[in-house]
């Protein structure tokens, strides 16, 4: 489903991802975890054709997010890590525009709008405006949205930070679901290491921009001879609070910056 | 395209900037009136009332246009880009749905300005006047989201307001006339897009021009056609 050779990504002289090479199988849960700033959110960007690459190669069901942008935004669908509704539209109203953006035909949307509604259990705010949500509320409605038009894979970029267990539970259940009877591929970040243990097929580390190790939760561990993946986590990017981190995320804002004008 | 006009007007958008324009044109409508007519210029209401259309559709166009800021902020940017729609067609529908709010802002303006004791020579020239203001707001709806589209945080906002929305609007003839100005300043008026806006506006509502109609449309389009160029330019290299 998603290919990736060689892909490097810099900001001016600062490098957030150095040449990783990675795939993610049809039908795989697959967890890409790091420290803050290590390189996740830009390596999303790259494959979801916010960025483009400095280099390397990525093909995502078959397509190139580079050459052909609007035959890869059709198969992904993606929660980002802060909110991305419209605020001064309502719950359905946003599914609508959503719907509309994707091409999705009239009778399915509304179908599957108040399927997913349902599901996230907004169907009785569906008329509220998004400014009223609360943070939680915020984030069902855009995992709603971001399954509306059936994607083939979905981006999760930490899709339960701020989640309280009850949601979380709830949400992974269905994600698995999905997973399970649609072959809906699923790409996630996560700090939540239990999670990642819990529910992806395969993990992949990420840390100062490489991916320093791969595998099943089980082979991590065994690699690093640890009894959870939190151990195993630590084990590999080391235990230090990462002073660094404010720091590469705040150069590459600056780099961007400059890089933008 | 279409869906994201639809999207921007059923926006529920506050009609509260009507506030604005109504003062300028009554209390300098009125204010105004008597040195006006003893300079033998006639009604200065009448002369004012498409310079005020004028103002509140340049405001109301680029407000719009920067409105990508705020999506910017809070996100939403982020789902249109990952929308499989090309960029362009996100920025032109933008910008439509930005101009159209815009014109209504001016056909609502002159609504209110015949209430007030303007008026048009000729009604039926009301009805052409209606495309230009199109025209017109298209072109400030380009503008801003070229700016915008610069632009990534909220500071820059304040500096467009001064330096350029507010030159734009007191350079254009907008309050004043064309004829007799210092050079420097007609110079200036003749670089304002805005001018030729108006201009046209008033060729129609009041029969009054100084540039003439056809140069006016001329000037407007092409200026309309280069700032959806560069709109659509910087708005495809916008990355978030």
């Amino acid at each position: 489903m998603i290919k990736v050779k060689n892909l490097t990504k810099k900001f001016h002289d600062f490098v957030a991802v150095d040449n990783i090479s990675f795939s993610v199988n049809d039908g795989e849960i697959f967890a890409f975890l790091g420290p803050n700033g290590a390189g996740k959110s830009t390596t999303i960007k790259m494959l979801t054709t916010l960025l483009s690459p400095t280099g390397g190669a990525i093909t995502l069901n078959d397509h190139d997010p580079v050459r052909e942008p609007d035959i890869v935004r059709r198969s992904f669908g993606i929660v980002f890590q802060d909110p991305s509704l419209d605020d001064e539209l309502t719950a359905w109203e946003n599914m609508e525009l959503h719907g509309v953006l994707y091409d999705v035909p009239d009778k399915l949307r509304k179908e599957r709008a108040e399927q997913l509604l349902k599901f996230v259990d907004l169907w009785e705010r569906k008329n509220s405006l998004v400014k009223e949500f609360s943070g939680g509320m915020k984030r069902r409605l855009e995992i709603a949205r971001g399954l509306l038009h059936h994607p083939k894979i979905i981006f999760l970029d930490e899709p339960t930070l701020g989640l309280d267990p009850q949601t979380r539970n709830h949400m992974w259940a269905y994600l698995k679901e999905l997973n399970k009877n649609e072959g809906t591929t699923i790409f996630f970040t996560t700090h939540y290491m239990e999670e990642a243990e819990r529910i992806a097929q395969r993990i992949a580390i990420i840390d100062h921009g490489k991916i320093i190790a791969s595998g099943t939760s089980a082979d991590l561990k065994s690699q690093t001879k640890t009894n959870s993946l939190e151990e195993a986590f630590l084990a590999l990017t080391g235990k230090t609070i990462r002073e660094e981190t404010a720091n590469s995320t705040d150069r590459m804002r600056m780099g961007r910056q400059r890089w933008r004008r | 395209m279409r869906q994201i006009k639809r999207y921007l007007r059923s926006r529920s958008r506050i009609i509260g900037s009507l506030g604005q324009p109504l003062l300028f044109l009554l209390a300098l409508g009125y204010g105004f009136g008597s040195v006006f007519q003893k300079a033998g210029e006639g009604n200065y209401l009448n002369f004012l009332a498409p310079g005020i259309i004028g103002m509140s559709i340049i405001f109301t166009a680029i407000f719009s246009g920067i409105e990508i800021i705020w999506d910017r902020q809070f996100g939403f940017l982020k789902e249109m880009m990952v929308a499989p729609m090309s960029r362009i067609s996100i920025m032109i529908g933008r910008t439509l749905g930005g101009a159209t709010v815009a014109t209504a802002q001016g056909l609502i303006v002159l609504l209110i300005s015949l209430l007030f004791g303007f008026h048009p020579y000729n009604w039926v020239l009301i009805i052409p006047a209606i495309p230009i203001m199109f025209v017109v707001a298209l072109l400030f709806t380009a503008l801003g989201t070229m700016i915008a589209s610069l632009l990534d945080d909220m500071q820059g906002f304040q500096l467009i307001m001064n330096f350029l929305v507010m030159p734009l609007f007191f350079l254009s003839g907008a309050l004043f006339p064309l004829q007799g100005l210092p050079k420097a300043l007609s110079i200036i008026a003749q670089l304002d897009p805005l001018s030729y806006g108006i201009d046209a506006l008033r060729d129609l509502l009041i029969g009054l021009s100084y540039y003439g109609l056809g140069r006016d449309i001329l000037i407007l389009c092409t200026v309309t056609l280069v700032f959806l160029f560069l709109g659509s330019y910087f708005f495809k290299k916008i990355q978030i």
